[in-house]
């Protein structure tokens, strides 16, 4: 991004993109909750409230200040510790000012994220992409089959929680005459090494629980 | 057909009569095993006689769960999965994650690293080019465009074999740089073919694009206004053949394309015809980069010169203990990533190629979305081709430049 890297100091108040971003924010009302600046103030993030988001989509596509011509991408991130798991990453692009703009909104294995695919025709195969990985359904979508995943699928296979293995495993059935499903068997089961230094990673030593906390919360 | 009532046994026939032309209309399942669907793509196409009225693309048969499957393996090991993406333009593929995964680190790429990058980037482009322009007439009965070109693209392959040690899973650009410097007379192996291509460009062009018999089947074929382009997420050759003069390496250069000289052909129709002009047009800029990137480049690193990314020399393993752990720690626990998130975006010879990379600070990636230009592409089908004949179906396909690989992932 040509603008960004003629600012000397990223984070600093004059960076177009905080401007960008707060501006945005501005004409948006209530809608972003919190503009924020990734990589060292080179990508525009903005976290949205799940509700407003098709006026703040519509806003960033009609409004000729802002102008992303273009949602780029559609994903989720799973993040099971927090109370609303799912983030959902819309990707935008403006070709007229050449900037990029992240929104980001959350939401939980029950609640809808309302669908976008009435502002950018392309965001269907990505909404029901999201849904068919993560499970998350999208209010206002009319195609929401699966989209990667074989016929019949069950589950969704990028949640955390979903083991890389998965459930089933194809084979030929020499009596059926068909390929058909079984649960999946493994000779070996699935070895997942984490490779962490036990310097850098591993905080508490097996019998050094006591010195760990006391590290943690202080001395009781 | 989805229109006729099931009946149970015995019961009386309906009173109306079903419209004629509801009688007429047909489903057809195209693929996916069809050699004009450029991979395993299954078309459900409902037809009116021979006209198409409705296409719903099936895909997800090369599915492979490449994202899935980075988020448990170190950022060195995620990488070769990015040459299975795009099986056609693999650097290309790996040129996003590299850049992805530096920019998390934090990390600049010493500037021969970075024009071989350029370097290799161009020649994949001609390599993409070749292979769809060449099946691309395929499709359209054209045998001999691919006869001709796939010997080029045999040289081509084997400058990725002389530097990668592999002709399609190459492996070669890295976080941090490229795996290993150029062979010694590489240089002039690439300068002397890049002499000879023009020549072969205007046979091709000879072939093509004044031939009737193509331009009736790819002239006013699949049209696509610059609105519609933009509002289904086209990028690379197909917005630009839509009329948007749109480039990555123009107007969000990365690695030394803003110390490149070249221009952003730029269609005016969006039909079938254009995008076939508009890849013709490229391979003459991308000879031009490789022109320049080997005037300019200077002997010097190819890698960060930091043992924590990227690896000793062999020699120096077998000297230096310091080295020999390093070489294991890298290649057992790999490096961390400090916690963040970026989307990298270049441009691939389909398109902007993005990777949205969030790590959490440990040594593997938390989450890789992978961003494939022809996913959103094959997405418009219906629209593209939409009141066209099935014929016209297979050459829109074909001007698309579909590969599963990316788009399955």
């Amino acid at each position: 991004m040509a603008e960004n890297e003629t600012a000397v100091e990223p984070a600093a108040p004059e960076n177009p993109l905080r401007t960008l971003g707060l501006a945005i924010a501005t004409a948006a009302g209530g809608a972003v909750n919190d503009v924020e600046l990734a990589r060292g103030g080179k990508e525009l993030v903005l976290r949205a409230r799940r509700d407003a988001l098709p006026a703040l989509m519509l806003l960033l596509r009609e409004d000729p200040r802002f102008a992303c011509e273009q949602c780029v991408d559609i994903c989720g991130v799973d993040w099971p510790e927090r109370p609303e798991r799912f983030e959902i990453v819309y990707n935008l692009l403006s070709l007229a000012h050449n900037h990029r703009v992240r929104v980001i909104v959350t939401t939980d294995e029950a609640t809808p994220v309302p669908s976008v695919a009435g502002i950018w025709a392309c965001a269907t195969w990505y909404e029901r992409e999201t849904w068919d990985m993560y499970g998350v359904v999208f209010d206002g979508q009319s195609d929401l089959r699966r989209l990667l995943t074989d016929y019949g699928f069950e589950g969704h296979p990028l949640r955390k929680d979903f083991p890389l293995t998965g459930f089933v495993e194809l084979r030929y059935d020499e009596e059926l005459k068909r390929v058909a499903y079984s649960p999946v068997q493994l000779t070996q089961e699935f070895r997942n090494f984490d490779y962490m230094s036990p310097w850098e990673a591993m905080t508490t030593l097996p019998g050094d629980e006591k010195v760990h906390l006391n590290r943690l919360e202080g001395p009781a | 057909m989805s229109g006729q009532a099931i009946l149970p046994a015995g019961a009386a026939a309906p009173e109306t009569v079903r419209p004629r032309d509801e009688a007429e209309s047909h489903t057809i399942n195209f693929g996916p095993q069809h050699p004009a669907a450029h991979g395993v793509l299954r078309l459900i196409l409902e037809m009116k006689g021979e006209v198409v009225e409705r296409a719903d693309p099936h895909i997800g048969l090369l599915h492979r769960g490449t994202e899935k499957l980075i988020e448990h393996k170190t950022y060195i090991q995620a990488l070769p999965y990015f040459d299975r993406l795009d099986y056609v333009s693999p650097m290309c593929m790996e040129h996003s994650f590299a850049l992805a995964t530096e920019r998390l680190l934090g990390i600049e790429v010493p500037e021969r690293g970075q024009y071989i990058r350029v370097l290799f980037a161009e020649l994949t482009r001609v390599l993409n080019h070749l292979l769809n322009v060449t099946t691309y007439a395929l499709d359209c009965g054209a045998i001999t465009p691919a006869l001709w070109g796939f010997e080029q693209r045999e040289t081509l392959l084997e400058f990725y074999e002389a530097v990668s040690g592999s002709h399609y899973h190459a492996n070669y650009f890295r976080p941090g740089g490229v795996a290993k410097d150029l062979p010694a007379d590489m240089e002039a192996k690439i300068a002397a073919w890049a002499k000879q291509f023009p020549a072969f460009l205007k046979d091709l062009e000879g072939l093509l694009t004044e031939n009737r018999i193509f331009k009736q089947r790819t002239v006013d074929i699949g049209i696509m206004s610059a609105e519609q382009a933009m509002e289904w997420g086209f990028s690379g050759p197909c917005l630009r053949a839509s009329g948007c003069a749109w480039d990555l390496r123009k107007s969000q250069p990365y690695d030394v394309y803003d110390r490149m000289e070249f221009d952003v052909p730029v269609g005016t129709r969006g039909d079938c015809y254009d995008r076939y002009l508009i890849r013709m047009l490229e391979m003459r800029e991308s000879l031009r980069i490789i022109d320049q990137c080997l005037k300019q480049m200077k002997p010097g690193p190819v890698k960060v010169q930091d043992n924590k990314i990227t690896p000793p020399r062999r020699g120096e393993m077998k000297r230096s203990m310091e080295a020999l752990i390093h070489h294991f720690k890298l290649y057992t626990e790999g490096y961390h990533v400090p916690a963040g998130a970026t989307y990298t975006a270049t441009e691939a010879p389909k398109g902007e190629f993005g990777v949205y990379l969030v790590a959490d600070g440990s040594n593997r990636p938390y989450r890789c979305k992978i961003r494939a230009p022809g996913y959103a592409h094959l997405q418009a089908m219906e629209v593209l081709s939409k009141g066209h004949m099935l014929a016209d179906a297979v050459a829109i396909i074909g001007s698309l430049d579909i590969v599963f690989g990316e788009i399955d992932r």
